[in-house]
């Protein structure tokens, strides 16, 4: 079956999910991000890739950090950028999703980043829009965040520049997880050996281990001799029902501490994609220790997300 | 068609820019070699031109092509380096082979993102000929007269020395 994400002859056209794209498209983003990541250090912090193209976020759903650095990462690249508040615009009247897009394509919008509480949204779009017009996934209810894995193992690849020996545990709440997923499937597409998953059997989904990854229910034996920690939000907002004792609980048995994390490799970096939940899935030393690179993680979404856009927009 | 010694031709374009490369002080003046092919020529020009202090960057126009919208993005980019302040500076910008004068356009807009130059000079192995834009170099080991058809490169041996290649556009 052809990838919806691809053109005839196989070049990105959409960005919807990591899932089923080929290593090589990975690593061409990845290696265009790290020439942007200069960029943001010179004088001029623009480049005219897409000039007189508009871009526009659409969010469904809240985020702050997503839409902003996408926003960022469209007007380093020249672009004009339409920030669509939806929650108070003509979605709230009632308009169906595709007359609200159909609409912006009249004002000749030329990309969409999309973020939707519902799994699949970006992809509706994609398979019923012009075909001219491009669409990022900025998030889909539990399925994917494709930049936000992109922009991971980006990060990973910056501090650990051999993927191919790397140990990485993904720790916390997997089962709401679009962020999960999508690093899953970064990282062994990129080849990876060894990529663990460390979680409340309440938060892991079924079968999860058929993603290629390692299943811990103890974070002390998932966590030893690690090179990457991947921490993830406990999702509070997606639950309903006794999935969680508590998060006093919660952060005993899964909570990132200095302690635990001496039981990774001595130079194992600690990541998070925000927003963080300081003292439930994480320890504040942690998270501002000299082995945390969160914030290193912020900065390279913006080259990320600028190598998709000025991809996708050269693949017309 | 014998193609020249581009070995030769490298000596000829150092000791064409010797002049120019005194004419401020090293610290002033620094060499800017494109993407590929000039980056290469930037790195073996430096020792051959007796100033230590001269300074040097590489630029990857990707980012500023005028074919974007046709051809997209180049699959191949690196991270354009610039090492050093711009502004003020006498920029020397080398490239291989001068053909249609589209790439240089984009490395003059790119080096202006970095801050703006005293002086930019063109200085190329080989100037084909063909030019789309006003630009040409002021400085050529050699001065060719090549059909659109003909794709003229310079390419590495395996030790590192250079030579040309022509071949006809298919």
């Amino acid at each position: 079956m052809q990838n919806p994400q691809l053109t005839q002859d196989g070049k990105l056209k959409h960005l919807l999910s990591i899932e089923g794209l080929p290593k090589a498209i990975l690593n061409q983003i990845l290696d265009t991000a790290e020439s942007f990541v200069g960029v943001a250090e010179r004088e001029v912090k623009k480049v005219p890739l897409l000039r007189g193209k508009t871009v526009c976020n659409m969010f469904f759903e809240n985020s702050t950090r997503t839409r902003t650095t996408f926003e960022i990462a469209a007007k380093r690249l020249s672009a004009d950028v339409l920030n669509l508040n939806v929650g108070t615009s003509s979605q709230a009247k009632g308009e169906t999703i595709l007359d609200t897009v159909n609409n912006l394509v009249a004002m000749h919008a030329d990309m969409f980043v999309v973020r939707h509480a519902q799994s699949g949204a970006a992809h509706f779009i994609a398979q019923h829009i012009a075909p001219h017009i491009h669409v990022i996934n900025a998030g889909d209810g539990r399925h994917a965040h494709p930049t936000q894995g992109l922009l991971d193992v980006f990060t990973v690849r910056r501090y650990k520049p051999d993927m191919h020996n790397l140990r990485v545990a993904l720790v916390g709440d997997v089962l709401h997880s679009r962020v999960a997923r999508s690093e899953i499937h970064a990282l062994t597409t990129l080849g990876v050996p060894e990529v663990r998953v460390i979680a409340p059997k309440t938060l892991l989904p079924a079968h999860v281990e058929k993603l290629g990854v390692q299943v811990f229910h103890d974070m002390r034996a998932g966590l030893k001799d690690v090179d990457v920690i991947m921490m993830l939000r406990l999702q509070s907002e997606r639950m309903s029902g006794a999935m969680l004792p508590s998060a006093q609980e919660y952060f005993k048995c899964f909570g990132l501490t200095q302690e635990k994390l001496g039981l990774a490799k001595p130079d194992a970096i600690v990541m998070h994609p925000g927003p963080m939940n300081r003292g439930v899935e994480i320890d504040s030393s942690v998270a501002d220790g000299s082995q945390s690179v969160i914030l290193p993680q912020v900065t390279y979404g913006i080259a990320v997300r600028m190598a998709v856009m000025s991809i996708l927009a050269g693949n017309s | 068609m014998k193609l020249p010694d581009a070995e030769a031709l490298l000596k000829i374009l150092a000791e064409k820019l010797k002049p120019l490369v005194n004419a401020n002080k090293p610290a002033d003046t620094a060499l800017v070699g494109i993407h590929s092919g000039g980056a290469w020529l930037t790195e073996r020009l430096l020792p051959m031109l007796g100033q230590k202090k001269l300074q040097h960057g590489m630029l990857d126009v990707s980012f500023y092509r005028d074919d974007f919208a046709s051809r997209g993005l180049h699959k191949e980019n690196r991270p354009s380096q610039i090492p050093f302040d711009v502004r003020d500076k006498h920029i020397i910008i080398i490239d291989d082979v001068f053909y249609t004068g589209r790439t240089i356009r984009a490395a003059m807009n790119e080096l202006f993102d970095y801050g703006r130059p005293a002086s930019i000079t063109l200085a190329v192995l080989v100037n084909r000929g063909g030019r789309e834009l006003p630009i040409t170099p002021q400085i050529a080991a050699l001065d060719m007269n090549l059909a659109p058809d003909q794709n003229l490169q310079l390419l590495r041996h395996e030790d590192g020395r250079f030579y040309l290649t022509l071949e006809k556009n298919a």
